[in-house]
């Protein structure tokens, strides 16, 4: 009976042993609670480093922390070195708002870089409002929202989603069939895109949705078919867009006869469905690794040596880098990290990213970006077909398009 | 009209899935009553070894891989049996959590050898196709599925080691009043119904996501098929299994996927109402 004992608590202990090694070099990188007047700056990383986000946002807090590690290795911020607390938000939106919690009040952080999903960033927002601290939010989502404690680098609607629809536009691809996962960046978006579609003369076949992590597309795939759109407007998120393109490839659908633009699916995305199953859709983005100018270049070429050299860059690791970039030159500019100095030196800051120009909006809390539609490559990579030629001004509220006033109430 | 007409096949192979990823849990749950939450992660061994196996057999990896998948799951359920599982025999709600940490362990140990994105597996080129509204790889699951259930019905019925199997299913102690070492095949059936798990990870790389969290997806649908079908019910599974796929695929395409999973779900508790024991009931005289 002694010896069963000793081998389950040897077993247990094995178990416990296994799941500290599997927990990466993530958490608490911190010592002491309340250190923010030592020589370093704290910056919070709050992305889901578990569960099915995990294959999203994992890459962003890489690039995220090569961006700091950029800035430490060249000089910092104020002659401070910057020091990220990273934390896992775990694909659970109560979580998120519990470690926002913990980043600002406990490790009292300067600045927060984190989130992906919507849900994720509409969870911690009154987190950050009630404490008024500044959470830079890198992906591309539904607009609609503009909270003086948010800053967003990825597109909202206007730089992301109506480019892609000028797009489909242009190719006389008017007969759309819409598909998201059913949360609230698809629906919000399909509210836009048919308000679009309405006062543009394009008309929307149907419009489906699937819950997240939703892996049999059989159904809805017979059903797009019997519809026969001229495209699809993709705004499925995470493991979902590779059961949902395997799956669409085997009913023998293909770019040529019906492409399907995705707004969630950028280089990391692509090797996960199979360049085999996603060969020749667009996507629209505002940045792609083969985007050309210096600055992408050099972001391409360190993320490949801290990371290795079959890691792709994508655009919401860009907008992750680029954050933490626009904040360090926000803090520069306002002499400190105290957030409402920082929020009002904001305003106009303009830097050479790798996506090209990027300005922060001052009003919005926004960038200025430059829509790109790209076309999956058989390499996997996604080449630009089409951009709008000048960073778009941002646009949450849609309020420069007459076709949206039923929408922003 | 012929968008109705090609949800049958479509709910068939819905139903070959549910079939695939069950099976084996006919056996760790169904006949051994363990509730092992760490199913799902042997599918998930299974899909990698598929993703392994490229290095050496390219595109037929999906072929290869079967056997390779049945072995390297079927050994890891062994090791779960050897050194936890079989410390619990008797207490579910401890084989349940302990079963559970090793699910998430597993995850985050596939997350630090092969990355948190998913990989990529290529599908033969032979299975690129479609024979009317059913795609070859639907086809191939369909095959599988058929296949693995007439293997273990000759497995069970045919042989030795599986009336063994059967005996102690019925009645654990008078089995071992009759010489029957029951431990032996409580190892037996662990490894078989692990190793079906590494089957469908193969079969799944077709159709799915391939990724840490890949076993998520699929465990309480296969937990859904066993307890409809009556634990330790080959037959029952098998019924269970088409049934859930055809009314999927007809609720999902009458109302949408969200509202399709409520309506099976709806549609099985008001089942388990008037049959709390499934579709099929062992009859037994143990005393339990």
């Amino acid at each position: 009976m002694r010896n069963a004992f000793l081998r389950t608590a040897v077993g247990a202990g094995l178990v416990l042993a296994l799941a500290a090694c599997g927990g990466e070099p993530t958490e608490s990188t911190t010592g002491g609670g309340a250190a923010a007047g030592g020589d370093t700056i704290k910056v919070g990383l709050l992305h889901s480093l578990s569960g099915t986000m995990a294959i999203s946002e994992v890459t962003v807090r890489d690039a995220e922390l090569l961006a700091i590690e950029e800035i430490n290795a060249a000089g910092g911020v104020l002659g401070k070195k910057l020091e990220p607390v990273v934390e896992d938000g775990a694909s659970d939106w109560p979580t998120f708002a519990e470690k926002a919690n913990k980043l600002i009040s406990q490790d009292k952080v300067a600045t927060v870089f984190g989130g992906w999903t919507s849900a994720s960033r509409k969870a911690m927002l009154p987190v950050f409002e009630r404490h008024k601290a500044l959470l830079w939010y890198p992906v591309q989502y539904e607009g609609l929202e503009s909270s003086p404690y948010i800053f967003y680098t990825g597109a909202t609607t206007n730089q992301q989603i109506i480019p892609g629809l000028d797009y489909l536009k242009e190719q006389g691809k008017t007969k759309i069939f819409l598909v998201g996962s059913d949360y609230v960046f698809p629906r919000t978006a399909n509210k836009i895109i048919k308000a679009y579609a309405a006062a543009n003369g394009m008309t929307i076949l149907g419009e489906e949705y699937t819950p997240l992590g939703h892996t049999e597309y059989s159904t809805l795939t017979n059903k797009v078919v019997q519809a026969k759109p001229d495209a699809v407007f993709n705004t499925l998120n995470g493991d979902s867009n590779v059961a949902f393109f395997k799956q669409l490839k085997s009913a023998g659908v293909t770019a040529e006869s019906m492409p399907v633009l995705s707004v969630s699916v950028a280089e990391e995305e692509v090797t996960g469905i199979g360049v085999d199953n996603i060969v020749g859709h667009p996507v629209a983005w505002n940045y792609y690794q083969t985007t050309e100018n210096a600055a992408n270049t050099k972001f391409v070429a360190a993320f490949k040596a801290k990371y290795g050299a079959a890691k792709v860059t994508s655009d919401p690791m860009e907008a992750g880098y680029n954050a933490v970039y626009l904040w360090a030159e926000a803090v520069k500019k306002a002499g400190t990290t105290e957030v409402e100095a920082v929020k009002k030196a904001s305003g106009g800051i303009a830097l050479e990213r790798p996506e090209g120009l990027v300005t922060i909006d001052g009003e919005t809390q926004h960038m200025y970006k430059t829509a790109r539609i790209g076309i999956i490559q058989p390499d996997g990579l996604i080449k630009e077909v089409w951009n709008s030629g000048e960073p778009i001004k941002p646009d949450p509220y849609l309020k420069s398009y007459p076709w949206a006033g039923s929408l922003a109430s | 009209m012929e968008g109705i007409l090609n949800q049958l096949p479509i709910g068939l192979s819905i139903g070959a899935v549910l079939l695939l990823i069950a099976l084996g849990l006919t056996f760790t749950f169904g006949q051994m009553g363990v509730i092992n939450m760490a199913h799902g992660e042997f599918i998930m061994a299974g899909a990698y070894t598929a993703y392994l196996l490229q290095d050496f057999a390219d595109r037929n990896a999906v072929l290869v891989a079967l056997p390779v998948a049945f072995l390297v799951a079927g050994l890891m359920g062994l090791i779960l049996e050897r050194t936890a599982i079989r410390h619990f025999y008797g207490r579910p709600l401890d084989t349940l959590l302990l079963t559970w940490g090793v699910s998430l362990v597993l995850q985050q140990v596939a997350r630090d050898l092969f990355g948190a994105p998913n990989v990529q597996v290529l599908s033969p080129t032979w299975l690129q196709g479609a024979l009317g509204p059913m795609p070859y790889n639907r086809l191939f699951i369909l095959l599988l599925a058929v296949g693995s259930v007439v293997a273990i019905w000759v497995y069970m019925n045919r042989s030795a080691q599986g009336r063994r199997m059967q005996a102690v299913m019925q009645n654990r102690q008078l089995a071992a009043t009759s010489g029957i070492n029951t431990g032996r095949v409580d190892q037996r059936t662990f490894f078989i119904g692990s190793g079906l798990a590494g089957i469908a990870g193969v079969a799944l790389t077709l159709i799915g996501p391939v990724g840490p969290t890949l076993g998520t997806y699929y465990i309480v649908d296969a937990f859904l098929v066993v307890v409809a079908g009556g634990l330790g019910q080959l037959r029952g599974a098998v019924i269970a299994a088409l049934a859930l796929g055809l009314l999927n695929s007809y609720a999902e395409f009458w109302t949408n996927a969200s509202l399709a999973k409520v309506i099976v779900f709806a549609v099985i508790i008001a089942f388990l109402q008037f049959r709390p024991q499934g579709l099929f009931v062992l009859r037994s005289r143990a005393l339990t």
